[in-house]
Protein backbone atom coordinates (compact mmCIF):
# COMPACT_ATOMS: atom_id res chain seq x y z
CA UNK A 1 0.00 0.00 0.00
CA UNK A 2 1.44 3.30 -1.09
CA UNK A 3 -0.85 5.29 1.17
CA UNK A 4 -1.02 4.15 4.77
CA UNK A 5 -2.58 7.02 6.65
CA UNK A 6 -5.87 8.87 6.37
CA UNK A 7 -3.77 12.04 6.59
CA UNK A 8 -2.20 11.17 3.24
CA UNK A 9 -5.73 11.68 1.88
CA UNK A 10 -7.08 14.45 4.13
CA UNK A 11 -3.88 16.48 4.26
CA UNK A 12 -1.28 17.78 4.22
CA UNK A 13 -2.01 21.28 5.38
CA UNK A 14 0.00 23.21 2.85
CA UNK A 15 0.68 26.38 0.96
CA UNK A 16 -1.05 26.08 -2.44
CA UNK A 17 -1.48 25.57 -5.25
CA UNK A 18 -0.63 21.90 -5.95
CA UNK A 19 -0.16 18.94 -3.61
CA UNK A 20 1.98 17.02 -6.09
CA UNK A 21 3.77 19.97 -7.67
CA UNK A 22 4.09 22.24 -4.62
CA UNK A 23 3.84 20.18 -1.41
CA UNK A 24 5.45 17.02 -2.84
CA UNK A 25 8.17 19.14 -4.44
CA UNK A 26 8.87 20.97 -1.18
CA UNK A 27 9.23 17.60 0.52
CA UNK A 28 11.74 16.41 -2.10
CA UNK A 29 13.80 19.54 -1.46
CA UNK A 30 13.53 19.16 2.29
CA UNK A 31 14.58 15.50 2.27
CA UNK A 32 17.60 16.46 0.16
CA UNK A 33 18.44 19.20 2.65
CA UNK A 34 18.04 16.81 5.59
CA UNK A 35 20.23 14.17 3.97
CA UNK A 36 22.86 16.75 3.10
CA UNK A 37 22.79 17.77 6.73
CA UNK A 38 23.24 21.51 6.22
CA UNK A 39 22.21 24.39 4.05
CA UNK A 40 23.72 23.89 0.56
CA UNK A 41 25.49 26.80 -1.14
CA UNK A 42 24.29 25.83 -4.57
CA UNK A 43 21.64 23.63 -6.16
CA UNK A 44 21.21 22.34 -9.68
CA UNK A 45 17.66 21.11 -10.13
CA UNK A 46 16.62 19.05 -13.13
CA UNK A 47 12.90 18.61 -13.71
CA UNK A 48 11.26 15.92 -15.79
CA UNK A 49 7.81 15.15 -17.21
CA UNK A 50 4.91 17.13 -15.81
CA UNK A 51 7.34 18.88 -13.42
CA UNK A 52 9.31 20.16 -16.43
CA UNK A 53 6.19 21.26 -18.29
CA UNK A 54 4.38 23.10 -15.52
CA UNK A 55 6.85 23.92 -12.76
CA UNK A 56 6.46 27.68 -13.00
CA UNK A 57 2.68 27.57 -12.83
CA UNK A 58 2.63 25.29 -9.83
CA UNK A 59 5.37 26.97 -7.87
CA UNK A 60 7.36 23.72 -8.05
CA UNK A 61 10.54 25.79 -8.28
CA UNK A 62 9.88 27.96 -5.20
CA UNK A 63 8.72 24.86 -3.34
CA UNK A 64 11.91 22.88 -4.02
CA UNK A 65 14.07 25.87 -3.07
CA UNK A 66 11.89 26.32 0.03
CA UNK A 67 12.44 22.66 0.90
CA UNK A 68 16.20 23.13 0.49
CA UNK A 69 15.88 25.98 3.01
CA UNK A 70 14.22 23.45 5.36
CA UNK A 71 10.71 24.88 5.00
CA UNK A 72 7.87 22.41 5.58
CA UNK A 73 4.83 22.21 3.27
CA UNK A 74 2.75 24.44 5.56
CA UNK A 75 5.43 27.11 5.92
CA UNK A 76 4.25 30.43 4.54
CA UNK A 77 7.85 31.34 3.72
CA UNK A 78 7.68 28.99 0.69
CA UNK A 79 6.21 31.95 -1.17
CA UNK A 80 9.37 34.01 -0.69
CA UNK A 81 11.85 31.12 -1.00
CA UNK A 82 13.69 32.69 -3.96
CA UNK A 83 14.31 35.94 -2.10
CA UNK A 84 15.24 34.02 1.05
CA UNK A 85 17.73 31.84 -0.87
CA UNK A 86 19.40 34.93 -2.25
CA UNK A 87 19.63 36.47 1.19
CA UNK A 88 21.02 33.25 2.68
CA UNK A 89 23.57 32.87 -0.10
CA UNK A 90 22.18 29.80 -1.87
CA UNK A 91 22.46 29.86 -5.68
CA UNK A 92 20.04 27.70 -7.64
CA UNK A 93 19.46 26.75 -11.23
CA UNK A 94 16.48 25.00 -12.84
CA UNK A 95 16.82 22.86 -15.93
CA UNK A 96 13.69 21.54 -17.64
CA UNK A 97 14.63 18.20 -19.23
CA UNK A 98 12.83 16.76 -22.24
CA UNK A 99 13.69 13.14 -21.52
CA UNK A 100 10.60 11.06 -20.66
CA UNK A 101 10.91 9.94 -17.01
CA UNK A 102 9.58 6.73 -15.50
CA UNK A 103 7.35 8.79 -13.21
CA UNK A 104 5.71 12.00 -14.50
CA UNK A 105 6.74 14.10 -11.50
CA UNK A 106 10.47 13.59 -11.20
CA UNK A 107 13.15 15.96 -9.90
CA UNK A 108 16.88 15.32 -9.82
CA UNK A 109 18.72 17.54 -7.37
CA UNK A 110 22.47 18.08 -7.22
CA UNK A 111 23.34 20.21 -4.20
CA UNK A 112 26.58 21.09 -2.53
CA UNK A 113 28.98 23.45 -0.85
CA UNK A 114 32.75 23.74 -0.48
CA UNK A 115 32.82 20.60 1.67
CA UNK A 116 30.96 18.24 -0.60
CA UNK A 117 28.04 17.52 -2.82
CA UNK A 118 25.08 15.16 -3.08
CA UNK A 119 22.69 13.98 -5.74
CA UNK A 120 19.11 12.86 -5.12
CA UNK A 121 16.25 11.87 -7.37
CA UNK A 122 12.74 12.19 -5.98
CA UNK A 123 9.29 11.57 -7.34
CA UNK A 124 6.06 13.17 -6.19
CA UNK A 125 3.38 10.49 -6.18
CA UNK A 126 0.31 12.58 -5.36
CA UNK A 127 -1.42 14.08 -2.36
CA UNK A 128 1.85 15.66 -1.22
CA UNK A 129 3.66 12.34 -0.83
CA UNK A 130 7.09 11.71 -2.31
CA UNK A 131 9.58 8.90 -2.69
CA UNK A 132 13.34 8.92 -3.12
CA UNK A 133 14.37 6.75 -6.06
CA UNK A 134 18.08 7.48 -6.21
CA UNK A 135 20.72 8.88 -3.88
CA UNK A 136 24.28 9.61 -5.00
CA UNK A 137 23.95 7.15 -7.86
CA UNK A 138 22.50 4.43 -5.64
CA UNK A 139 19.10 3.33 -6.84
CA UNK A 140 16.71 3.12 -3.92
CA UNK A 141 13.50 1.24 -3.63
CA UNK A 142 11.93 3.11 -0.77
CA UNK A 143 8.41 1.77 -0.68
CA UNK A 144 7.11 4.38 1.70
CA UNK A 145 5.25 1.70 3.67
CA UNK A 146 7.51 2.01 6.67
CA UNK A 147 9.63 4.65 8.37
CA UNK A 148 13.03 4.54 6.67
CA UNK A 149 16.49 5.46 7.88
CA UNK A 150 19.01 6.67 5.32
CA UNK A 151 22.56 6.51 6.53
CA UNK A 152 25.52 7.80 4.55
CA UNK A 153 28.77 6.36 5.87
CA UNK A 154 32.35 5.47 5.05
CA UNK A 155 32.75 1.97 3.65
CA UNK A 156 34.51 0.35 6.62
CA UNK A 157 34.04 -3.00 8.38
CA UNK A 158 31.64 -2.96 11.30
CA UNK A 159 29.58 0.10 10.40
CA UNK A 160 26.55 -1.92 9.33
CA UNK A 161 26.84 -4.11 12.43
CA UNK A 162 27.06 -1.01 14.63
CA UNK A 163 23.85 0.39 13.22
CA UNK A 164 21.91 -2.86 13.39
CA UNK A 165 23.08 -3.45 16.97
CA UNK A 166 21.92 0.02 17.97
CA UNK A 167 18.48 -0.66 16.49
CA UNK A 168 18.25 -4.11 18.06
CA UNK A 169 19.14 -2.74 21.49
CA UNK A 170 16.06 -0.50 21.32
CA UNK A 171 13.82 -3.31 20.08
CA UNK A 172 13.48 -1.83 16.61
CA UNK A 173 12.83 -4.43 13.95
CA UNK A 174 14.29 -4.12 10.44
CA UNK A 175 11.71 -4.75 7.71
CA UNK A 176 13.94 -4.25 4.71
CA UNK A 177 17.56 -3.21 4.25
CA UNK A 178 19.78 -2.22 1.35
CA UNK A 179 23.47 -1.42 1.41
CA UNK A 180 25.58 -0.09 -1.40
CA UNK A 181 28.73 1.82 -2.21
CA UNK A 182 30.26 3.53 -5.16
CA UNK A 183 33.80 2.19 -4.79
CA UNK A 184 35.52 0.00 -2.26
CA UNK A 185 36.46 2.00 0.82
CA UNK A 186 34.62 5.10 -0.36
CA UNK A 187 31.23 6.53 0.52
CA UNK A 188 28.47 4.01 1.14
CA UNK A 189 24.77 4.13 1.85
CA UNK A 190 22.49 2.09 4.05
CA UNK A 191 18.73 2.24 3.69
CA UNK A 192 16.82 0.59 6.48
CA UNK A 193 13.05 0.33 6.67
CA UNK A 194 11.82 -0.41 10.17
CA UNK A 195 8.56 -1.38 11.83
CA UNK A 196 8.69 1.09 14.69
CA UNK A 197 8.79 4.86 14.93
CA UNK A 198 12.37 6.14 15.19
CA UNK A 199 12.85 8.94 17.67
CA UNK A 200 15.36 11.79 17.80
CA UNK A 201 17.47 10.02 20.43
CA UNK A 202 18.00 7.05 18.12
CA UNK A 203 18.99 9.35 15.26
CA UNK A 204 21.50 11.09 17.51
CA UNK A 205 22.87 7.74 18.67
CA UNK A 206 23.41 6.47 15.12
CA UNK A 207 24.85 9.82 14.01
CA UNK A 208 27.48 9.43 16.71
CA UNK A 209 28.68 6.01 15.52
CA UNK A 210 32.14 5.76 13.93
CA UNK A 211 32.26 6.39 10.19
CA UNK A 212 28.65 7.53 9.96
CA UNK A 213 28.51 10.88 8.17
CA UNK A 214 24.81 11.60 7.70
CA UNK A 215 21.60 10.19 9.07
CA UNK A 216 18.16 11.05 7.87
CA UNK A 217 14.72 9.64 8.31
CA UNK A 218 11.79 9.40 5.98
CA UNK A 219 8.74 8.91 8.11
CA UNK A 220 5.87 9.50 5.70
CA UNK B 1 0.50 -2.84 11.17
CA UNK B 2 -2.87 -4.18 10.24
CA UNK B 3 -4.85 -2.72 7.39
CA UNK B 4 -8.54 -3.26 8.14
CA UNK B 5 -9.78 -2.60 4.63
CA UNK B 6 -8.33 -2.17 1.17
CA UNK B 7 -11.57 -2.11 -0.80
CA UNK B 8 -14.91 -0.37 -0.40
CA UNK B 9 -16.58 -3.78 -0.18
CA UNK B 10 -14.47 -4.62 2.88
CA UNK B 11 -15.05 -1.18 4.36
CA UNK B 12 -18.84 -1.41 4.06
CA UNK B 13 -18.86 -4.99 5.37
CA UNK B 14 -16.82 -3.96 8.42
CA UNK B 15 -19.17 -1.09 9.15
CA UNK B 16 -22.30 -3.22 8.72
CA UNK B 17 -21.02 -6.12 10.82
CA UNK B 18 -19.89 -3.90 13.68
CA UNK B 19 -22.76 -1.44 13.46
CA UNK B 20 -20.21 1.39 13.42
CA UNK B 21 -20.14 4.27 10.96
CA UNK B 22 -17.42 4.32 8.28
CA UNK B 23 -15.71 7.24 10.02
CA UNK B 24 -15.21 5.06 13.09
CA UNK B 25 -13.64 2.24 11.04
CA UNK B 26 -11.25 4.80 9.55
CA UNK B 27 -10.27 6.12 12.98
CA UNK B 28 -9.63 2.58 14.25
CA UNK B 29 -7.47 1.71 11.25
CA UNK B 30 -5.49 4.92 11.65
CA UNK B 31 -4.84 4.15 15.33
CA UNK B 32 -3.65 0.64 14.44
CA UNK B 33 -1.39 1.65 11.58
CA UNK B 34 0.23 4.67 13.18
CA UNK B 35 0.19 3.32 16.74
CA UNK B 36 -1.32 6.53 18.02
CA UNK B 37 -4.15 7.19 20.45
CA UNK B 38 -7.65 8.16 19.38
CA UNK B 39 -7.05 11.59 20.87
CA UNK B 40 -3.93 12.16 18.75
CA UNK B 41 -5.63 11.00 15.56
CA UNK B 42 -8.78 13.02 16.13
CA UNK B 43 -6.91 16.17 17.13
CA UNK B 44 -4.86 16.07 13.92
CA UNK B 45 -8.09 15.92 11.95
CA UNK B 46 -9.52 18.79 14.01
CA UNK B 47 -6.53 20.86 12.95
CA UNK B 48 -7.28 20.02 9.29
CA UNK B 49 -10.88 21.09 9.84
CA UNK B 50 -9.71 24.43 11.26
CA UNK B 51 -7.49 25.06 8.23
CA UNK B 52 -10.42 24.28 5.94
CA UNK B 53 -12.71 26.62 7.84
CA UNK B 54 -10.16 29.45 7.70
CA UNK B 55 -9.67 28.95 3.94
CA UNK B 56 -13.44 29.06 3.30
CA UNK B 57 -13.80 32.24 5.36
CA UNK B 58 -10.85 33.88 3.65
CA UNK B 59 -12.11 32.97 0.19
CA UNK B 60 -15.61 34.26 0.92
CA UNK B 61 -14.10 37.66 1.66
CA UNK B 62 -12.56 37.63 -1.81
CA UNK B 63 -9.04 36.70 -2.90
CA UNK B 64 -7.22 36.93 -6.23
CA UNK B 65 -4.30 34.94 -7.62
CA UNK B 66 -1.11 36.63 -8.75
CA UNK B 67 -1.74 35.60 -12.37
CA UNK B 68 -5.12 37.32 -12.25
CA UNK B 69 -6.82 34.29 -13.80
CA UNK B 70 -8.99 33.47 -10.80
CA UNK B 71 -10.54 35.09 -7.75
CA UNK B 72 -13.70 36.79 -6.57
CA UNK B 73 -16.18 34.20 -7.87
CA UNK B 74 -17.05 32.94 -4.38
CA UNK B 75 -18.16 36.47 -3.50
CA UNK B 76 -20.26 36.73 -6.68
CA UNK B 77 -22.06 33.51 -5.78
CA UNK B 78 -22.78 34.59 -2.20
CA UNK B 79 -24.21 37.88 -3.44
CA UNK B 80 -26.34 36.00 -5.95
CA UNK B 81 -27.65 33.60 -3.28
CA UNK B 82 -28.65 36.59 -1.13
CA UNK B 83 -30.64 38.04 -4.06
CA UNK B 84 -33.06 35.13 -3.59
CA UNK B 85 -33.14 34.33 -7.29
CA UNK B 86 -31.09 31.14 -7.34
CA UNK B 87 -32.59 28.37 -9.43
CA UNK B 88 -30.60 25.33 -8.33
CA UNK B 89 -31.12 25.95 -4.62
CA UNK B 90 -29.37 27.92 -1.91
CA UNK B 91 -27.66 24.97 -0.19
CA UNK B 92 -26.25 23.66 -3.45
CA UNK B 93 -24.95 27.07 -4.46
CA UNK B 94 -23.56 27.66 -0.98
CA UNK B 95 -21.52 24.45 -1.36
CA UNK B 96 -20.37 25.59 -4.78
CA UNK B 97 -19.32 29.01 -3.49
CA UNK B 98 -17.42 27.54 -0.53
CA UNK B 99 -15.62 25.07 -2.80
CA UNK B 100 -14.69 27.97 -5.07
CA UNK B 101 -13.59 30.03 -2.04
CA UNK B 102 -11.15 27.32 -0.97
CA UNK B 103 -9.69 26.90 -4.43
CA UNK B 104 -9.32 30.62 -4.91
CA UNK B 105 -7.28 30.70 -1.71
CA UNK B 106 -5.22 27.77 -2.99
CA UNK B 107 -4.57 29.47 -6.34
CA UNK B 108 -3.40 32.54 -4.44
CA UNK B 109 -0.79 30.35 -2.67
CA UNK B 110 -2.75 30.49 0.57
CA UNK B 111 -2.94 27.80 3.25
CA UNK B 112 -5.30 24.91 2.54
CA UNK B 113 -5.73 21.26 3.46
CA UNK B 114 -5.32 18.89 0.52
CA UNK B 115 -8.41 16.67 0.08
CA UNK B 116 -7.09 14.50 -1.50
CA UNK B 117 -4.98 17.01 -3.41
CA UNK B 118 -4.61 20.78 -3.38
CA UNK B 119 -6.15 21.16 -6.82
CA UNK B 120 -9.27 19.39 -5.56
CA UNK B 121 -9.19 20.88 -2.07
CA UNK B 122 -12.45 22.82 -2.37
CA UNK B 123 -14.99 20.04 -2.74
CA UNK B 124 -14.88 18.27 0.63
CA UNK B 125 -14.85 21.46 2.76
CA UNK B 126 -17.22 23.25 0.40
CA UNK B 127 -19.92 20.61 0.80
CA UNK B 128 -19.19 20.12 4.50
CA UNK B 129 -19.63 23.78 5.43
CA UNK B 130 -22.76 24.08 3.30
CA UNK B 131 -24.44 20.93 4.64
CA UNK B 132 -23.53 22.12 8.14
CA UNK B 133 -26.06 24.93 7.80
CA UNK B 134 -28.90 22.46 7.28
CA UNK B 135 -27.90 19.48 9.45
CA UNK B 136 -26.38 21.42 12.38
CA UNK B 137 -23.74 18.77 13.13
CA UNK B 138 -21.55 18.76 16.24
CA UNK B 139 -17.86 19.52 15.78
CA UNK B 140 -17.22 15.78 16.25
CA UNK B 141 -19.60 14.95 13.40
CA UNK B 142 -17.78 17.45 11.21
CA UNK B 143 -14.47 15.78 11.99
CA UNK B 144 -16.09 12.42 11.23
CA UNK B 145 -17.15 13.78 7.82
CA UNK B 146 -13.44 14.10 7.06
CA UNK B 147 -12.65 10.58 8.28
CA UNK B 148 -15.39 9.12 6.09
CA UNK B 149 -14.12 11.09 3.08
CA UNK B 150 -10.64 9.86 3.93
CA UNK B 151 -11.72 6.22 4.13
CA UNK B 152 -13.01 6.27 0.57
CA UNK B 153 -10.03 8.30 -0.62
CA UNK B 154 -7.73 5.78 1.01
CA UNK B 155 -9.18 3.00 -1.15
CA UNK B 156 -8.93 5.12 -4.31
CA UNK B 157 -5.34 6.17 -3.62
CA UNK B 158 -4.21 2.59 -3.08
CA UNK B 159 -6.17 0.94 -5.87
CA UNK B 160 -6.18 3.69 -8.49
CA UNK B 161 -4.71 7.18 -8.14
CA UNK B 162 -5.36 10.59 -6.69
CA UNK B 163 -2.78 12.36 -8.85
CA UNK B 164 -3.72 14.39 -11.91
CA UNK B 165 -0.36 13.65 -13.48
CA UNK B 166 -1.03 9.93 -13.17
CA UNK B 167 -4.80 9.72 -13.65
CA UNK B 168 -6.17 13.04 -14.91
CA UNK B 169 -8.72 15.27 -13.16
CA UNK B 170 -11.04 12.30 -12.57
CA UNK B 171 -8.43 11.16 -10.03
CA UNK B 172 -8.42 14.55 -8.31
CA UNK B 173 -11.78 16.35 -8.40
CA UNK B 174 -13.43 13.04 -9.33
CA UNK B 175 -12.12 11.40 -6.18
CA UNK B 176 -12.87 14.46 -4.04
CA UNK B 177 -16.49 14.76 -5.20
CA UNK B 178 -17.12 11.04 -4.71
CA UNK B 179 -15.51 11.09 -1.26
CA UNK B 180 -17.62 14.10 -0.29
CA UNK B 181 -20.82 12.43 -1.48
CA UNK B 182 -20.11 9.40 0.70
CA UNK B 183 -19.44 11.62 3.72
CA UNK B 184 -22.60 13.72 3.19
CA UNK B 185 -24.66 10.51 3.22
CA UNK B 186 -23.20 9.47 6.57
CA UNK B 187 -23.76 12.90 8.10
CA UNK B 188 -27.35 12.91 6.85
CA UNK B 189 -28.02 9.56 8.52
CA UNK B 190 -27.65 7.22 5.54
CA UNK B 191 -26.21 3.71 5.72
CA UNK B 192 -22.61 2.71 4.88
CA UNK B 193 -23.92 1.02 1.73
CA UNK B 194 -25.70 4.21 0.73
CA UNK B 195 -22.40 6.06 1.15
CA UNK B 196 -20.82 3.59 -1.25
CA UNK B 197 -23.63 4.08 -3.76
CA UNK B 198 -23.28 7.86 -3.53
CA UNK B 199 -19.55 7.52 -4.13
CA UNK B 200 -20.14 5.35 -7.21
CA UNK B 201 -22.89 7.53 -8.66
CA UNK B 202 -20.63 10.59 -8.52
CA UNK B 203 -17.44 8.87 -9.66
CA UNK B 204 -19.22 7.42 -12.69
CA UNK B 205 -19.97 10.98 -13.73
CA UNK B 206 -16.39 12.12 -13.31
CA UNK B 207 -14.80 9.29 -15.33
CA UNK B 208 -12.68 10.44 -18.22
CA UNK B 209 -12.19 13.95 -16.91
CA UNK B 210 -8.79 15.15 -18.12
CA UNK B 211 -6.26 17.36 -16.35
CA UNK B 212 -5.53 20.27 -18.68
CA UNK B 213 -4.58 23.32 -16.62
CA UNK B 214 -4.13 26.53 -18.59
CA UNK B 215 -0.51 27.71 -18.32
CA UNK B 216 0.04 24.84 -15.90
CA UNK B 217 -1.64 26.87 -13.17
CA UNK B 218 -4.05 25.29 -10.70
CA UNK B 219 -6.67 27.85 -11.68
CA UNK B 220 -8.39 27.37 -15.05
CA UNK B 221 -10.35 25.11 -15.15
CA UNK B 222 -9.56 23.76 -11.66
CA UNK B 223 -11.61 26.27 -9.66
CA UNK B 224 -14.76 25.65 -11.68
CA UNK B 225 -14.21 21.89 -11.65
CA UNK B 226 -14.25 22.12 -7.87
CA UNK B 227 -17.48 24.12 -8.13
CA UNK B 228 -19.19 21.47 -10.23
CA UNK B 229 -17.63 18.68 -8.19
CA UNK B 230 -19.33 20.08 -5.10
CA UNK B 231 -22.65 20.23 -6.94
CA UNK B 232 -22.32 16.63 -8.12
CA UNK B 233 -21.39 15.48 -4.62
CA UNK B 234 -24.60 16.91 -3.18
CA UNK B 235 -26.82 15.58 -5.96
CA UNK B 236 -25.15 12.15 -5.77
CA UNK B 237 -25.69 12.05 -2.01
CA UNK B 238 -29.36 12.96 -2.41
CA UNK B 239 -29.80 10.26 -5.05
CA UNK B 240 -28.31 7.60 -2.78
CA UNK B 241 -30.37 8.80 0.19
CA UNK B 242 -33.45 8.53 -2.01
CA UNK B 243 -32.66 4.85 -2.40
CA UNK B 244 -31.02 4.87 -5.83
CA UNK B 245 -28.26 2.29 -6.18
CA UNK B 246 -25.22 2.06 -8.44
CA UNK B 247 -25.43 -0.90 -10.80
CA UNK B 248 -21.64 -1.14 -11.01
CA UNK B 249 -20.09 -1.90 -7.60
CA UNK B 250 -17.86 0.83 -6.14
CA UNK B 251 -14.60 -1.11 -6.36
CA UNK B 252 -15.23 -1.81 -10.04
CA UNK B 253 -15.93 1.88 -10.65
CA UNK B 254 -12.60 2.71 -8.99
CA UNK B 255 -10.87 0.08 -11.11
CA UNK B 256 -12.43 1.59 -14.24
CA UNK B 257 -11.15 5.02 -13.21
CA UNK B 258 -7.68 3.55 -12.83
CA UNK B 259 -7.74 1.94 -16.29
CA UNK B 260 -9.06 5.11 -17.91
CA UNK B 261 -6.29 7.12 -16.26
CA UNK B 262 -3.64 4.77 -17.51
CA UNK B 263 -4.89 5.00 -21.07
CA UNK B 264 -4.99 8.81 -21.03
CA UNK B 265 -2.29 10.41 -23.17
CA UNK B 266 0.28 12.41 -21.25
CA UNK B 267 -0.94 15.64 -22.92
CA UNK B 268 -4.09 15.28 -20.81
CA UNK B 269 -2.37 14.47 -17.53
CA UNK B 270 -1.27 17.74 -15.97
CA UNK B 271 1.35 18.62 -18.58
CA UNK B 272 -0.58 21.69 -19.79
CA UNK B 273 -0.15 20.45 -23.37
CA UNK B 274 -3.66 19.35 -24.29
CA UNK B 275 -7.33 20.10 -23.75
CA UNK B 276 -8.18 23.61 -22.55
CA UNK B 277 -4.49 24.43 -22.09
CA UNK B 278 -3.98 23.92 -25.85
CA UNK B 279 -6.83 26.20 -26.97
CA UNK B 280 -5.87 29.50 -28.63
CA UNK B 281 -6.92 31.41 -25.53
CA UNK B 282 -5.18 28.95 -23.23
CA UNK B 283 -1.93 29.36 -25.16
CA UNK B 284 -2.28 33.15 -25.31
CA UNK B 285 -2.76 33.32 -21.54
CA UNK B 286 0.27 31.11 -21.03
CA UNK B 287 2.51 33.36 -23.10
CA UNK B 288 1.10 36.48 -21.43
CA UNK B 289 1.74 35.10 -17.96
CA UNK B 290 5.02 33.33 -18.55
CA UNK B 291 6.35 34.81 -21.78
CA UNK B 292 8.73 37.19 -20.10
CA UNK B 293 9.58 35.03 -17.11
CA UNK B 294 10.34 32.02 -19.32
CA UNK B 295 12.89 34.03 -21.30
CA UNK B 296 14.63 35.07 -18.09
CA UNK B 297 14.91 31.60 -16.59
CA UNK B 298 18.28 30.03 -15.94
CA UNK B 299 20.82 30.76 -13.24
CA UNK B 300 19.44 33.28 -10.83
Amino acid sequence: MKFRSVFDIIGPVMVGPSSSHTAGAARIGRVARTLFGRQPEWAEIRLYGSFAETYKGHGTDVAIVGGLLDYDTDDDRIRTAFEDAERLGMRYEFIAEEEEPEHPNTAKLRIGDKDGEMELTGISIGGGKMEVTELNGFPLRLTGHYPALLIVHHDRPGVIAGVSNALAAEGINIAHMECGRKEKGEMALMVIEVDQIIDEAMIRLISGLDNVTQVSILAD
Amino acid sequence: MDILFSSVKELVALAEESGKPISEIMIEQEMQITKRTREQVVSQMERNLEVMEEAVEKGLKGVHSTSGLTGGDAVLLQTYIKSGNSLSGDLLLDAVSKAVATNEVNAAMGMICATPTAGAAGIVPGTLFAVKEKLNPTREQMVNFLFTSGAFGFVVANNASISGAAGGCQAETGSAASMAAAAIVEMAGGTPQQSAHAFSIVMKNMLGLVCDPVAGLVEVPCVKRNAMGAAKALVGADMALAGIVSVIPTDEVIEAMHRIGRSMPSALRETAKGGLAATPTGKRLESEIFGKKAAESGVE
